[in-house]
């Protein structure tokens, strides 16, 4: 069976990584630059601190378990730094929070202010209340999406970069390079995706929600988790279209300070705001005071790929046989990859979901848009 | 003007830049890398290639070769 | 009207003068203490008394007609913060110097062309007592000479190519650049040896000795001797400052900002001169900021100056065609020849990069490495990428050079400063 996936971000590498493994003949099309998209514009963390019980929570939680196997001994910058969630104010919504997680078989481990600022000498002393979440890792995507998108060559499949995807029919998938024959199409264009997905005939709701980060200069080491407020999770699940921050501060293997990240419906608008760099930079210096002199150096951004209900749609297109989706991971796609891969295939290949696929179907409210 | 480097007092004139100074002095170089430790001094001379950088007055990440001395600066560097 | 002109080099000088004197009310943003930017270095200039020049002020970020200054001792955490709303903008910005990598290139002892000029210019400081320049073009002339005004011993003048190609193209030069041109020759032909390089720069923590080495027109080596030398400066070039015009929106062509005879970029308001726009000398420099100015603030048009435009455009075009970068550099560079020198990525993590079919700007910087420290790739981006496009042979590569360009924040401010910007800034 020959498979074309849309879109060489990190989920299209990580379905192709799947299909392929399954035996599946996998061509990988993108119209640009490998891995240039979303996949090259955000953080890479992955994370289960963020996530409240459901079943976003079951896929991070799978995926976590996953992703070390599927890259093997290349080096995606794999660092397991665990996070620590922290509160500045009430510490009572924290707490309930980290509680209901434990349920949901999340290590989410309450430690007194005084451990938090022994894990993390330079955060403030304003803290109130801190959990420790040992299970949250981090890589950088665009190795990870590169190791995904080896295999698949490894394993005979074809990736073409600078190959657009301009329609769909019976002969196949037609292309800024001419039409290619297949049984199946996996549409994984991330913010894209709304878009391809009415060029294909079979539109589905996903929209582009836009995220900057600041990156600091190279220090010592200064963060050692990935620290955030207790306020982001609120940011995560929320439609509003204003402005939202919270600070997320964690370094990178280069010493750098990532500083992110920012949310605001704005389409696919690139300019700066420099307010929203403002808050950013706010926030982080309220969480970590030591670091109101260091030189931000740069800031870029991109836009995650969200839908109306703020959970991936993975999963067959109701209207056109052949037809998959694999996208709208928002803020956490990274982080989804492996299991979103490995759930796509199962679907595709007839083989039992290794979890339950039903929240993440297409056919879902919201999601199938009108021709 | 009067001007530490690396706790050592010296005289320093109106316009100079730190790079100037240590330069003069006969540093050519006053940093190392990160990675393997190689030392660094001027490269580009105009604030380009932050090859030059020093710590002014307790402030790291100075571009030495665009700041100018002024009286009583203290300046650190992290090396030979 | 306000006009706000950014750079305070012979472009941006002459735009501002230009500009208030056709009745625009003129502010001139410059990050040096004083003015006249890289040419008149060491000779500070004065601007037009009506125009308020604000020294020791960058530029930091844009938003639209909205520009972002931090006026104050470079780097410093205590500068102080201003936004002005502008209805045209001048930007002149200039060039900092192009070097090609080579072995040896990130020792202390090797300076860019440009920084032995600032040194000697500025500070008086010869950056060497044996020096040899390296490099390609017209500006390794004056450098030599500043660095014998200095004291230095300026053993060789090594140009890659021949410098004879616009030779063909009488027309080209004006009578006073060619006067110009003689007169280095009589005074530095001794020390002139066309088609070499300093192919290889040696020593422990410092430059003790080169490797010049004979060329090929295409730049491979037929060649080489060793030199003693304490210093050696190279310049094949100069990369324009991009940043800001990137940020504004404006197309480029060839790498430089694309203008119309007025100086005007495809962004409505916004205007670009000097450096920035070709590489052609402070004189033509000076010309296009006149133009410019004069168009920025809606007044008559200069036509003396837009003569010199024509002929100046001319004559850089004819020196760019004489001094290309030819390929055969690349052979100079061994597995361990630094590329990046922030992030210390070299020839042989390109190669590895290039393996990963790594073929974009984002893609290629976050799997080596390059260009992602502090100096954001201004130093050694189109090498790395002239590097990565050869080594991926016929596959295809999707580098532009705006991306290449793409610095939202165009110098570094401290997180404090940023976290501090009253609301009526934003
Ligand atoms: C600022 C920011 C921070 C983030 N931080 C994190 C984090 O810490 N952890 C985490 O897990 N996630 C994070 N994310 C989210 C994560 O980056 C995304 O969820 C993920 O990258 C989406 O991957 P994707 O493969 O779906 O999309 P993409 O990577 O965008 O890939 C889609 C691809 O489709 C291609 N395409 C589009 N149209 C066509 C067409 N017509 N034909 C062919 N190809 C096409 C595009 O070129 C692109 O390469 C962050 C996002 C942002 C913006
Ligand atoms: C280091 C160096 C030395 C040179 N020396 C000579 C020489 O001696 N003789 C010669 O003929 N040519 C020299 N040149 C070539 C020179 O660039 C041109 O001849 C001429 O100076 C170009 O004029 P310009 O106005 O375009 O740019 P520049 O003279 O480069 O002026 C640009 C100005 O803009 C400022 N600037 C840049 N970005 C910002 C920002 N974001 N905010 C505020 N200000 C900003 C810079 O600090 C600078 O003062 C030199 C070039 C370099 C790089
Ligand atoms: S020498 Fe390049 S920034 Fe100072």
């Amino acid at each position: 069976m020959d498979v074309v996936v849309v879109g060489a971000g990190v989920i299209g590498a990580a379905c192709a990584d799947a299909l392929s493994a399954a035996g599946l003949r996998v061509t990988v099309l993108d119209r640009g630059p490998l891995a240039s998209g979303t996949s090259a514009a955000g953080e890479g963390n992955i994370l289960v601190s963020d996530k409240e019980p459901g079943p976003e929570l079951d896929l991070a939680l799978s995926s976590l378990s996953r992703w070390p196997a599927l890259v093997g001994d290349t080096d995606i910058e794999w660092d397991p730094k665990g996070g620590l969630v922290v509160a500045t104010g009430d510490p009572a919504p924290l707490a309930h929070f980290a509680a209901v997680q434990r349920e949901a078989g999340v290590d989410a481990r309450w430690i007194t202010p005084a451990e938090a600022l022994e894990r993390e000498p330079h955060l403030t002393t304003r803290v109130t209340a801190a959990v420790h979440y040992p299970q949250d890792a981090q890589v950088q995507p665009v190795l990870a999406a590169q190791a995904l998108l080896s295999n698949v060559r490894r394993r005979g499949g074809v990736l073409r970069p600078g190959v657009t995807v301009v329609g769909l029919d019976a002969r196949g998938v037609h292309t800024s390079e001419g039409v290619i024959a297949c049984d199946h199409v996996v549409n994984a264009c991330g913010p894209w995706s709304g878009e391809v997905s009415r060029a294909l005939g079979a539109p589905i709701a996903i929209a582009p929600r836009r995220g900057m980060v600041l990156v600091t200069a190279p220090l010592p080491p200064t963060v050692h988790h990935k620290v955030y407020d207790a306020d982001y999770v609120g940011a995560v699940a929320s439609g509003d279209a204003d402005l939202q921050t919270s600070t997320v501060v964690e370094s990178t293997a280069a010493g750098t300070i990532l500083i992110g990240s920012s949310r605001e419906r704005v389409g696919f608008d690139e300019s700066i705001r420099i307010r929203v760099l403002r808050e950013l930079a706010r926030k982080a210096v309220a969480l970590f005071p030591s670091l109101a002199d260091v030189p931000v150096m740069r800031a870029y951004g991109g836009f995650r790929p969200y839908a109306p209900d703020h959970l991936p749609v993975i999963g067959a297109d109701p209207r056109v046989p052949g037809l998959w989706h694999a996208t709208g991971h928002e803020g956490a796609g990274i982080g989804l990859a492996a299991a979103t891969g490995a759930l796509l295939a199962e679907l595709l290949t007839g083989a039992t979901p290794h979890l339950d696929p039903t929240p993440f179907r297409v056919d879902r409210p919201g999601v199938l848009e009108c021709a | 003007m009067r001007v530490t480097i690396d706790g050592v007092p010296s005289q320093a004139t109106p316009g100079q830049t730190v790079a100037g100074a240590l330069l003069a002095a006969g540093r050519t170089s006053w940093r190392t890398t990160r990675v393997k430790s190689r030392p660094r001094g001027v490269f580009c001379g105009i604030g380009v290639c932050f090859d030059c950088l020093v710590t002014v007055n307790g402030v790291a990440d100075v571009r030495a070769c665009q700041r100018l001395l002024v009286d009583g600066d203290d300046i650190r560097t992290e090396g030979p | 009207m306000k006009v706000v002109v950014i750079g305070g080099g012979p472009a941006g000088l002459a735009a501002a003068r230009a500009a208030a004197g056709a009745g625009a009310d003129t502010v001139l943003v410059d990050s040096e203490p004083t003015l006249g930017g890289q040419f008149h270095r060491g000779d500070p200039q004065r601007v037009d008394p009506r125009v308020r020049h604000l020294a020791n002020s960058t530029v930091w970020a844009v938003e639209g007609m909205r520009l972002h200054v931090r006026t104050g001792p470079a780097d410093s955490p205590s500068r102080t913060g201003e936004t002005l709303n502008a209805d045209a903008v001048v930007l002149a910005t200039g060039a900092h110097d192009r070097v090609v990598p080579f072995p040896g290139w990130d020792l202390p002892g090797v300076y860019t062309a440009g920084a032995a000029q600032a040194l000697a210019k500025g500070q008086k400081i010869a950056i060497g007592h044996r020096v040899v320049v390296s490099g390609t073009g017209p500006f390794l002339l004056p450098v030599a000479e500043s660095l014998k005004a200095v004291g230095a011993e300026v053993l060789r003048i090594c140009d890659a190519n021949t410098g004879l190609g616009w030779l063909g193209r009488p027309r080209a030069a004006s009578p006073a650049k060619l006067a110009e041109l003689l007169g280095y020759a009589v005074r530095l032909g001794a020390a002139w040896r066309p088609r070499t390089a300093v192919v290889a720069a040696h020593g422990e923590d410092r430059v003790n000795a080169v490797t010049v080495a004979k060329l090929n027109p295409d730049w491979t080596i037929r060649s080489q001797e060793r030199v003693a030398v304490d210093a050696v400066c190279v310049g094949h070039g100069f990369t324009p400052r991009l940043e800001l015009a990137v940020a504004a929106g404006c197309v480029l062509t060839d790498g430089f900002v694309q203008v119309d005879h007025t100086g005007a970029t495809s962004v409505p308001g916004w205007y670009a001169a000097g450096e920035v726009t070709g590489i052609g000398g402070a004189d033509l420099a000076a010309a296009e900021g006149e133009v410019a100015g004069a168009a920025a603030a809606r007044g008559a048009c200069p036509t003396k100056a837009l003569a010199k435009v024509r002929s100046g455009r001319r004559f850089a075009a004819a020196l760019a065609d004489a001094h290309p970068i030819r390929p055969g550099w690349h052979t100079w560079l061994t597995d361990n020849t630094l590329i990046c020198r922030c992030e210390e990525v070299t020839y042989k993590d390109l190669r590895a990069a290039v393996d990963l079919e790594a073929s974009g700007t984002r893609t290629f910087k976050l799997t080596s490495r390059i260009g992602l420290g502090l100096c954001q790739g201004r130093t050694c981006a189109r090498a790395a990428v002239d590097i990565a496009t050869a080594l991926s042979g016929d596959r295809r590569t999707f580098f532009t050079p705006a991306d290449l360009q793409r610095r939202p924040i165009a110098t570094p401010l401290r997180l404090a400063e940023l976290a501090s910007l009253p609301e009526e800034d934003l």
